[in-house]
């Protein structure tokens, strides 16, 4: 026997059930309890950069839409800064941005949608740029522990984006793509399953 | 400069996607492998919170939605530690939790089980740890409920937990479930969890330690974050 190495294991995940909303956004499940619901403002009035609106739907195997899915987002700001004290620029952030986000469907259609500033591009790992992103990460009933994806912008250069890149099969990488409805108005649909499975990460 | 790693999600121990005994995960599963990526800017950073966002109250159920007095049920603390995995507290992170009441229902409109509304419980709270990692709620010990699964499923008492560490690449929900429940193995939502000594570490002993006497019952729950190594600039492979 060798000495133990005395690590402790990450609690193991569990599905955020189908009341999510109780504990994350209590006025969608239809009660007024805190002074505030956090997540609702990403950018911030100040911040400077492209105002925009990011809307989609999330649809399981049969194409039917997830109607009690929870959203989260996470995004640098325009400048590509996270509001994050690891970011060597955190200083230089825009002010009053968050870059935090979570987001709640319609019950009845599941469509969900979120303000915010377009991100730069930020940083990457080895000094490779990463073209503009928001971090998604989702849970709903049925979903045992969180997913996790990107979403990046059609209307940007990725043809150098290190993750995208690493996606093997070419077709899929645009399941990673927002699509430009009109000016300032982006649609991200994830597919849990099946065709046009959304890319997810193990991050 | 690299960004220090977390260490990798251990998926032998978190439940996987695809879990047939528990229905509605059959049709919300991805079938594709995820692409590991290892720990960018965007992967390290995470949303921070205050004092600000959140008020003194938020963390006492027993109070937070009282309208004519204390909610029905049994009084009890759940409080402990947020943790990373090489044991050190997480400060200043925020837990939320949320639960039935003690007849089993929730407040939500979804939510249409026959135990009735208590008017002076909402069963949602939210605190920052202290600098230390500690967090505690007061509350009452939410009650079993049927759900549709098989025709005859109850979920085991539980509280859902939600937490976000440092980084986005941390953030966890899970259930809180309560010692020597025999509903917790019998749910296939615990069962979606394959290791045994996983499923132990998300049950909460009975801390009478922490109860106060002629006032309420106590339990522990600790929650164990995913740990970071050090930078390569520091010549430490363990932690920082």
């Amino acid at each position: 026997m060798a000495q133990p190495l005395n690590y402790l294991n990450e609690s193991a995940s569990q599905t955020a059930g189908p009341y999510v909303h109780i504990g994350l956004a209590p006025g969608a499940a239809g009660f007024d309890i805190y002074r505030t619901q956090l997540g609702e403002d990403i950018a911030g009035p100040d911040a400077p950069g492209e105002r925009i609106r990011v809307e989609g739907v999330v649809m399981d195997g049969t194409g039917a839409p997830v109607k009690d899915v929870l959203l989260e987002v996470w995004q640098a700001d325009a400048a590509g800064i996270y509001p994050h004290a690891e970011d060597p620029r955190v200083a230089d952030c825009a002010p009053g941005f968050r870059g935090w986000g979570r987001v709640i469907t319609d019950f009845d259609t599941g469509l969900w949608a979120f303000d915010t500033v377009k991100p730069g591009p930020v940083m990457g790992r080895n000094g490779q740029m990463m073209a503009p992103h928001v971090s998604f990460w989702l849970v709903a009933r049925g979903i045992n522990i969180g997913l996790s994806t990107r979403m990046y912008f059609e209307d940007e250069d990725n043809s150098a984006d290190p993750v995208l890149n690493l996606v093997e099969q070419a077709p899929r990488r645009e399941t990673l793509l927002a699509r430009k409805v009109s000016p300032g108005l982006y649609r991200f649909d994830i597919r849990l399953q099946g065709d046009g499975e959304t890319v997810f990460l193990d991050i | 400069m690299k960004p220090a790693e977390f260490y990798q999600r251990d998926r032998t121990s978190q439940p996987p996607a695809l879990t047939p005994d528990y229905k509605t995960s059959v049709a919300r599963s991805p079938r594709l492998a995820m692409l590991s990526l290892q720990g960018s800017m965007s992967e390290v950073t995470g949303p921070t919170f205050g004092h600000s966002d959140i008020d003194a109250i938020d963390n006492d159920l027993i109070r937070n939605y009282a309208k004519t007095g204390d909610p029905v049920g049994e009084r009890i603390i759940v409080h402990g530690r947020v943790l990373d995995e090489n044991g050190r507290g997480i400060p200043n992170t925020l837990v939320e939790i949320w639960q039935a009441n003690a007849g089993g229902r929730y407040r939500h409109k979804k939510d249409t089980y026959l135990a009735p509304i208590d008017p002076n419980f909402g069963g949602c709270g939210r605190t920052l740890t202290d600098d230390q990692g500690y967090y505690y709620f007061r509350t009452v010990k939410p009650g079993a409920y049927p759900w549709r699964n098989w025709v005859n499923n109850w979920r085991p008492a539980h509280i859902h937990v939600s937490v976000f560490g440092t980084s986005f690449s941390q953030r966890l929900i899970t259930q809180m479930y309560f010692e020597g429940d025999p509903l917790i193995a019998k749910c296939p939502i615990v069962a979606t969890i394959p290791d045994p000594r996983a499923i132990d570490q998300l049950i909460a002993p009975l801390d009478l330690n922490a109860a106060i006497p002629l006032d309420c019952l106590a339990y522990k729950f600790d929650i164990i974050l995913r740990g970071r190594r050090s930078t390569l600039f520091e010549n430490r492979l363990e932690g920082n």
